[in-house]
């Protein structure tokens, strides 16, 4: 990564007190993004990819909570902020875009005045010169005819234009960096292309640094500079996106760019990684993997091994060593 | 359990000829009364005319709303076509009292495998289903059920003592292969796959994928595959049909289709599926959206968002047309541009698939 980090995570952990204990459900994450770069955060159901990108923005509900671990944004740390100075830095520094784009938005209020709302509540702008750029906005997200649709309700939108609106809004206070939380998972594939080009197009031309989070190993193909995989909570590697989706170091990464049909492979036998995600009550000793891992020794029984370099990667595998 | 008709290989086991589905969706009478508000046909399946051969796996794609889930319910009788007409064997089975002998040889597979499970069923309970619901004088003995609900256990990779088990105790891709045990159950020669692993994490995705591949192999399955994910499409299909707004705009046999895609929507769905090899490189701009099947457009459907629309597409349906190949009958697709070769030149360089060079 070149130069200073815009977001340095340093290990978090976000933890679930229940009756039987506390759940860890983020486990030692470190990561930093640079300003323009687009980090993608894959990792099956329950990998704990989600709450690593609300755990930056300070969204993770009771019972929930950061347990250990640091968050800097731009050289100021933002995790142990009280909830008024977060939700300042919520919205004018890191903007969200979220899976549903029905969810993200206020059904009751038209889309003009939710964004509008945005960049009075955290820019320095009268309400005209805010109408005004928010039409500029909307023009610039690809939304047909603004000056008309800036009226109008969320609902009267289609899915893959309500995902441009909630992008408007999370970069209308242009912001440094954008969580975007599965935002195409919702949306077709022919609409998923447009929304992954736009976002590329913004953080592009506005220098924002994006976390993408996504299950979607060919999103984060398309998209992203350097790609981090989850695994049970914890990071299984790191590294710039071309490495890791063709020369993986971890036997997860592996199986799962082996598992992934393609429409220009020809491939009789998809790889197939048997069993699956252990449940966060019981992540079994040592490196999580190693009940599904075909390569496991004595060693990966025994003691969890941390992100080592790994060729262009970092990988957290005994393997490596 | 004995088939309805002998099968041959090759020959179509499924047909539907110019089937169509129409839901109304008009506004309370009350309000069509008062505010005059008229009556609402959507247009769900058009027109599909489609067959599927013994032993073969059709794949179905296209994007939400195109009407391909509609196609497996008519197949399977759980939607009565408005017209046209469905035939399994060479035997009608749309109209009523049609055989139930042919609805017993297929069995569906659905997307969400929390929802098609009774949560209050014992796994052995819901897999034996079907063979309960034979008829009497074909009814297995208990003991003979027990056996076979185990050995189908173990053939879609859980274990006998799994059945006495509840599916909240399951993850979701083995609740998936509960639902393909239960499938099997009944002895199919056909089934039919809504979407069923786009509930599933990739790795799981995989494993039932592998699965179903074996499965098809071993018992000499025919498959009707329904995804709107081109890649799962391209892996486990023989045949590909691709659908937009009701209708089938193109049909080919999966290399072809994926090597040398003749309709302008197939181009532009293969050119906006992001995949692992194409890291880094720029993909085609993808233009508009789907219309709302309430109001398609007139003419072709695709027109508003096709670049090679002229003034024919906006005033004339295409009809699926065989496309000029080298190889025979190697697909068909429903448009005007290709029909007059306007766009008939292929995005194939010569020499670089050597088996699929056109012929235009």
């Amino acid at each position: 990564m070149a130069g200073e980090p815009l977001l340095a995570v340093e290990h978090l952990r976000v933890e679930f007190p229940t009756r039987h204990g506390t759940l860890v459900a983020v486990d030692d994450v470190s990561l930093g993004i640079a300003p323009g770069e687009v980090l993608g955060v894959v990792g099956e159901s329950g990998a704990g990819k989600s709450l690593t990108g609300a755990a930056v923005i300070g969204l993770i509900d009771p019972p929930g909570r950061i347990g250990a671990g640091e968050v800097w944004l731009a050289g100021r740390r933002i995790d142990n902020l009280p909830p008024e100075a977060l939700r300042r830095v919520r919205g004018r520094e890191i903007g969200a875009v979220f899976q549903d784009p029905l969810t993200s938005l206020n059904p009751l209020y038209t889309i003009g005045r939710q964004i509008v709302e945005t960049m009075t509540t955290h820019l320095d702008l009268s309400s005209s010169a805010a109408r005004k750029r928010a039409l500029e906005l909307l023009a610039e997200v690809g939304i047909p005819a603004p000056t008309r649709r800036f009226d109008h309700f969320p609902h009267q939108f289609s899915g893959g234009m309500r995902q441009r609106v909630v992008i408007a809004l999370a970069l209308a206070a242009n912001p440094k960096l954008i969580i975007a939380d599965e935002p195409t998972t919702a949306l077709d594939v022919s609409i998923q292309a447009q929304i992954i080009a736009l976002l590329k197009r913004l953080c592009r031309e506005h220098r924002t640094a994006v976390m993408l989070i996504t299950h979607d190993m060919g999103v984060i193909a398309e998209t992203a500079d350097r790609v981090a995989v989850m695994y049970a909570g914890r990071i299984a590697e790191i590294g710039p996106v071309a490495d890791v989706i063709h020369r993986p170091r971890h036997p997860y990464t592996r199986g799962l760019m082996g598992s992934i049909p393609s429409i220009v492979a020809e491939r009789e036998e998809l790889a197939q990684i048997d069993g699956s995600m252990p449940r966060l009550t019981a992540i079994p000793p040592g490196c999580a993997f190693h009940p599904r891992c075909p390569r496991v020794f004595d060693r990966c029984r025994r003691e969890r091994p941390e992100l080592m370099p790994a060729g262009a990667t970092d990988a957290a595998c005994w393997l490596v060593v | 359990m004995k088939s309805a008709v002998a099968p041959s290989a090759g020959s179509p086991l499924v047909e539907l000829v110019g089937v169509a589905r129409y839901f109304d969706v008009s506004p309370p009478w009350l309000n069509r009364l008062v505010e005059h508000k008229p009556r609402v046909l959507l247009k769900a399946v058009d027109g599909v005319t489609l067959s599927i051969a013994q032993g073969e796996t059709l794949g179905l794609v296209g994007e939400s709303g195109c009407g391909k889930s509609t196609v497996a319910r008519l197949i399977v009788g759980l939607y009565r076509p408005t017209r046209g007409e469905i035939r399994y064997a060479g035997k009608r089975i749309d109209a009523n009292g049609a055989s139930r002998s042919a609805r017993r040889e297929m069995q569906m597979i659905f997307q969400d495998p929390y929802a098609s499970l009774n949560p209050r069923w014992r796994v052995a309970d819901i897999v034996a289903e079907p063979l309960l619901a034979a008829p009497d004088h074909q009814r297995p003995a208990r003991r003979e059920i027990e056996a076979r609900v185990g050995a189908l256990l173990e053939q879609v990779g859980l274990v006998r003592g799994d059945g006495s088990k509840f599916p909240h105790q399951f993850s979701g891709g083995q609740r998936q292969r509960i639902s393909i045990a239960r499938a099997l159950a009944g002895k199919p020669r056909f089934l039919v796959c809504d979407e069923p692993t786009s509930a599933l994490d990739v790795s799981v995705q995989a494993q039932v994928l592998n699965l179903m591949h074996r499965l098809q192999r071993e018992l000499g399955l025919t498959l009707l595959f329904i995804s709107h994910n081109l890649a799962v499409v391209h892996h486990i299909a023989d045949r590909v049909g691709v659908m937009y707004l009701g209708r089938i705009v193109e049909v080919a046999p999966t290399k072809t289709l994926f090597a040398d895609p003749q309709h302008p929507y197939t181009r532009m769905l293969l050119a906006a599926v992001p995949d692992l090899a194409l890291t880094g490189k720029a993909r085609t701009a993808v233009t508009g959206e789907v219309p709302n099947p309430l109001d398609p457009p007139r003419g072709c459907a695709f027109h508003p968002r096709c670049p090679h629309a002229n003034e024919r597409c906006h005033r004339e349906v295409p009809l699926l047309k065989p496309v000029r190949r080298a190889q025979a009958s190697s697909g068909e697709a429903a448009c005007h541009a290709v029909e007059e070769g306007r766009i008939g030149l292929s995005v194939v360089t010569p020499g670089d698939r050597s088996s699929d060079i056109p012929s235009v």
